[in-house]
């Protein structure tokens, strides 16, 4: 089939602003945002198993290379790009810095979203908690060490400026 | 732990983060990845089905036919372009596409080009590839014999004197083959109270870098620029440019950094098609491999390590090692790892009589190259196992075996080479303290078993190459560092800013380091084996030397005293009246060296710096499943004086943890050359669940006085001891060897049931 058959205009926010795009069946969440410049969320292995291409839609982390584009429609779409929209950092990334939580970089965005994600739902997560909700992250650089350490400091961080 | 205190003037030795720490955080890292060119096309190749064979006929019509399709490419529309397209870093032996026959399961064959991707993807599946089967050969040992033989001659390049004698030699696998002799060996084994021999193998694995291999061509007006995820810029431009019979000016590499390299980038991998594809079709063309791609396109050796000892009085005396390389179908740099990595066979061992032979070998698998490492992980594996199992024999502590035997400053090692600066007993020494050794260890009970284990290696440099940086000081004072020296996530670009800053007495945070682009950056060898801390960290030294001195003369010059406290910026300002003007330090190093003596193998000076690491660790085994736990790993190295022990530390954590994965389940299953597992849902590399309980990396005081602020490389260090020292860990626990890698559960569980007589048939 012809892809502009195929074709379909879609409505919906990325990083807070809204979009407006055409799109084709086949294309996934990954190469939308590159179309749209956004590269922090990278395809690796195409499979959903190394959370390269991790973006939060409606608020919940998914597989970008396993989203089809369309399904974005009416949706919201919160890439990392959108996580230093004021200017500074956010916590889980400045703790990523501070302990030095990877080498390459390539599968920092993703790890970093996951973070986010975990300590929204669990603000004091155990080191087995760390360990199971990103046990879907690779980092082939293997900064696991630092990465669980960054975790832990994040959420400390977090829980002070919650209570201050 | 040891760790150093931060040299006076603070910049090396400090743990700055990294340089480029904000823009990973924030997804907005460059990476080749991420490149977008107006007008460009992407290609997708059409992969060899068959491991070795003749092409008969290739059917492009249905694909030509696509719409979408901007043109379909052969090996005879590349000789249109580079008349003799075979390419390789040792061996001229590589068709940029596949020219009569195929050699190895997914070799390119054709290039499909479109626009769009998915188009260029669907086209490539419509291409038919007609071959007639040839015998294939895919073990090393077979291959040393097979009347199968991948390539009718071999074509050994220019670049390696010691690589001239093969030139025309023909119907061999044998690639290169390296001797070295040191000692009566005959004589040692015959005088020998105890004679122990054993072999190991290891398996084909693959570097998995989650940025997968991608390049990007250009053409301009006589001119290509490549943008290219690759560890060997300068490389690729001299190879490149000698394929296409260019001056290397006109050939451009510009790499920004890489999502992981470990050694599959570099040389020379996708730069040569996508080289032609742009000069063919005059638009720029990209070429991005998938996860399964890379399986396909670089992995790490399959080995074969005989090894046997002769032991008097507690000491070894003479040593022969027989180490088979499984290099696939092309040579890539194996016949280095073969020649550099097979000197040091034998071990860190003070062993008077030796005799190694190591053979590099073609094969029908997917070639083989360096691998974070460079084939020391698969000799460690074997020596250290070997040496374990002797003390075990002897019924000696095998720690205090090891520091019997073990190679000490002054004394040379295999080539007749000299140690300095190797902390090789400092790392045994701190990892056996920090694992209280000498204390009673709790070993578990019932279906729970308990041991531990420990193993040491070394590795030598590979030489001679050359480093050249170039240093610009700025009319304010602050600087650049121009450098090809790649960042593919060790912290390079961090370093080397700190060996700027510590020089010129600046902060680090204020030296900007340009990435490798040949037009701007000046030679640098390539990022590989460790080398770049030692080799570009002397050149950038050396440079920012140059600089420094050339402030002081201007300071001079301006009738100024030594030692007054002008910054360059009032120098710069006195001399110009403005805010004008640079001052340029340039730096070549290379280091002295002298090659192996063809006959013998030997020299008295084969490298110019030793890297040493260790590991110990405590593990547990479900003596019911075969599963193995690792409660505790402890990694210790030497690695000079740490410029930034933070980075140091994670470089040690990592690589360690990698060498985890390559000892405990990583094994690309291969059938008929097929890698059935080509995808990280069959292949799995290392996750949080892996990570030992503790893990503790440990930076051994040393320092070498050679190395920049006495630094030197770090990279792959942390990878020699662990499989051994698990393996090791394992017969403490259970009393069964492995001899094989990976120590899967099932080869844990087999090995447990043929101890107890039962082959374990009721299991399967
Ligand atoms: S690229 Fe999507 S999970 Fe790996
Ligand atoms: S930092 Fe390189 S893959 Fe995670």
């Amino acid at each position: 089939m012809d892809a502009s058959e195929t074709a379909r205009t879609i409505r919906f926010t990325l990083n807070g602003r809204p979009v407006t795009t055409t799109v084709e069946s086949h294309l996934d969440l990954v190469d939308l945002l590159r179309r749209l410049d956004h590269f922090g969320a990278r395809e690796s292995c195409g499979q959903g198993l190394c959370g390269c291409c991790t973006v939060l839609v409606d608020g919940v982390a998914m597989s970008g290379c396993l989203t089809l584009a369309q399904l974005v429609d009416g949706r919201r779409v919160d890439a990392v790009e959108g996580l230093d929209r004021g200017g500074a950092l956010s916590p889980v990334q400045q703790a990523f810095i501070d302990e030095g939580a990877f080498q390459c970089g390539f599968c920092t965005p993703g790890f970093v979203l996951m973070t986010h994600q975990l300590l929204e739902r669990n603000p004091n997560p155990s080191e087995g908690e760390i360990r199971d909700f990103l046990a879907g992250n690779l980092c082939r650089c293997a900064a696991y060490p630092e990465i669980i350490r960054a975790v832990k400091s994040a959420a400390s961080r977090m829980r002070a400026s919650a209570a201050a | 732990m040891t760790i150093h205190r931060p040299l006076p003037a603070g910049q090396v030795g400090r743990s700055v983060p990294r340089l480029e720490a904000r823009r990973k955080v924030t997804g907005r890292a460059e990476y080749v990845h991420n490149l977008v060119v107006p007008g460009m096309l992407h290609t997708k190749v059409v992969r060899s089905t068959v491991p070795h064979g003749r092409i008969l006929s290739i059917d492009t019509a249905a694909a030509e036919a696509l719409e979408g399709v901007y043109r379909v490419v052969t090996a005879d529309d590349i000789r249109t372009v580079v008349p003799d397209p075979w390419y390789g870093p040792a061996f001229h032996d590589q068709p940029v596409l596949a020219i009569d026959k195929v050699r190895h399961v997914g070799e390119p064959v054709v290039a499909v080009l479109a626009e769009d991707p998915y188009v260029a993807a669907e086209a490539a599946q419509l291409v038919v590839v007609e071959y007639e089967p040839m015998e294939p050969v895919f073990d090393e040992i077979e291959a040393m014999t097979s009347t199968a033989v991948v390539h009718e001659v071999l074509k050994p390049a220019g670049t390696f004197p010691d690589l001239k004698h093969l030139v025309g030699r023909r119907d061999t696998n044998v690639a290169l083959d390296y001797r070295l002799r040191r000692g009566d060996v005959d004589a040692a084994f015959a005088a020998a109270d105890r004679v122990f021999e054993h072999e190991f193998k290891t398996q084909q694995v693959m570097h998995t870098p989650l940025e997968p291999m991608v390049s990007l061509a250009e053409p301009g007006d006589d001119a290509l620029t490549i943008h290219t995820a690759s560890q060997s810029p300068s490389f690729v431009r001299i190879e490149i440019a000698r394929l296409l019979g260019w001056p290397e000016n006109r050939v451009r590499v510009k790499v920004p950094y890489l999502g992981g390299g470990f050694g599959a980038k570099l040389y020379i991998k996708l730069e040569a098609l996508v080289a032609c594809l742009a000069l063919l079709t005059r638009r720029p063309v990209k070429w991005s491999l998938t996860m399964e791609e890379q399986f396909y396109t670089i992995t790490k050796h399959a080995s074969t390590f005989r090894i046997a000892s002769a032991v008097k009085d507690g000491h070894v005396t003479g040593r022969r090692c027989e180490v088979f390389w499984n290099g696939g179908a092309y040579a890539d740099i194996g016949p280095r790892v073969t020649q550099k990595s097979g000197f040091t066979a034998p071990g860190p061992y003070d062993i008077d009589n030796v005799a190694i032979d190591s053979y590099a070998l073609y094969t029908n698998r997917p070639p083989a190259g360096a691998l974070r490492g460079f084939g020391i992980p698969q000799l460690v594996w074997a020596y250290e196992s070997h040496t374990d199992l002797i003390a075990r024999g002897l019924g000696v502590d095998p720690v205090a075996f090891r520091r019997r035997n073990i190679l000490r400053e002054g004394r040379p090692q295999a080539t007749g080479t000299v140690l300095r600066d190797a902390a090789i007993e400092g790392v045994l020494d701190d990892i056996a303290r920090r694992m209280d050794w000498d204390k009673p260890f709790d070993r578990g009970s019932g279906t729970t078993q308990r041991g531990r284990g420990i193993a040491v290696g070394f590795k030598a440099s590979i030489a001679p190459t050359t480093s050249v940086a170039i240093v610009n000081v700025a009319a304010d004072g602050s600087a650049n560092l121009y450098l090809s020296t790649v960042d593919m996530g060790q912290g390079s670009d961090t370093a080397m800013a700190q060996i700027v800053a510590e020089t010129l007495a600046l902060r680090t945070e204020d030296v900007k380091v340009v990435h490798p682009d040949t037009d701007v950056t000046p030679y640098d060898m390539a990022t590989l084996g460790s080398r770049s801390t030692f080799h570009a960290g002397n050149a950038v030294k050396l440079a920012a030397e140059h600089a420094r001195d050339q402030i002081e003369a201007l300071a001079k010059s301006l009738g100024l005293p030594p030692g007054s406290n002008y910054g360059p910026a009032d120098l710069f300002k006195k001399k110009y009246g403005m805010q004008a003007g640079n001052i340029i330090g340039v730096g070549t190093y290379i280091p002295d060296y002298k090659s192996p003596a063809p006959e013998t193998g030997l020299s008295d000076n084969v490298t110019p710096f030793w890297m040493v690491g260790g590991t110990g660790v405590e593990i547990e085994v479900d003596t019911e499943t075969g599963h193995v736990r690792i409660l505790r790993m402890v990694n210790a190295c030497d690695v000079g004086r740490p410029l930034n022990p933070k980075i140091v530390e994670t470089q040690i954590s990592g690589a360690a943890l990698m060498q985890l994965g390559f000892t405990m389940f990583e094994n690309m299953d291969l059938d008929g050359g097929q890698v059935t597992n080509a995808s990280l849902a069959d292949y799995k590399i290392p996750g949080m669940h892996d990570v030992p309980d503790e893990i503790e990396s440990l930076i051994t005081e040393a320092e070498q006085h050679s190395g920049p602020y006495g630094a030197k490389g770090v990279g792959e260090s942390a990878t020699f001891g662990v499989s051994p020292a698990i393996a090791n860990a394992i017969h403490d626990a259970v009393g069964i060897r492995l001899t094989a890698l990976p120590l899967s559960p099932e080869a844990v569980f087999r090995a447990l049931r043929e101890a107890e007589g039962n082959t374990g048939t009721d299991a399967k």
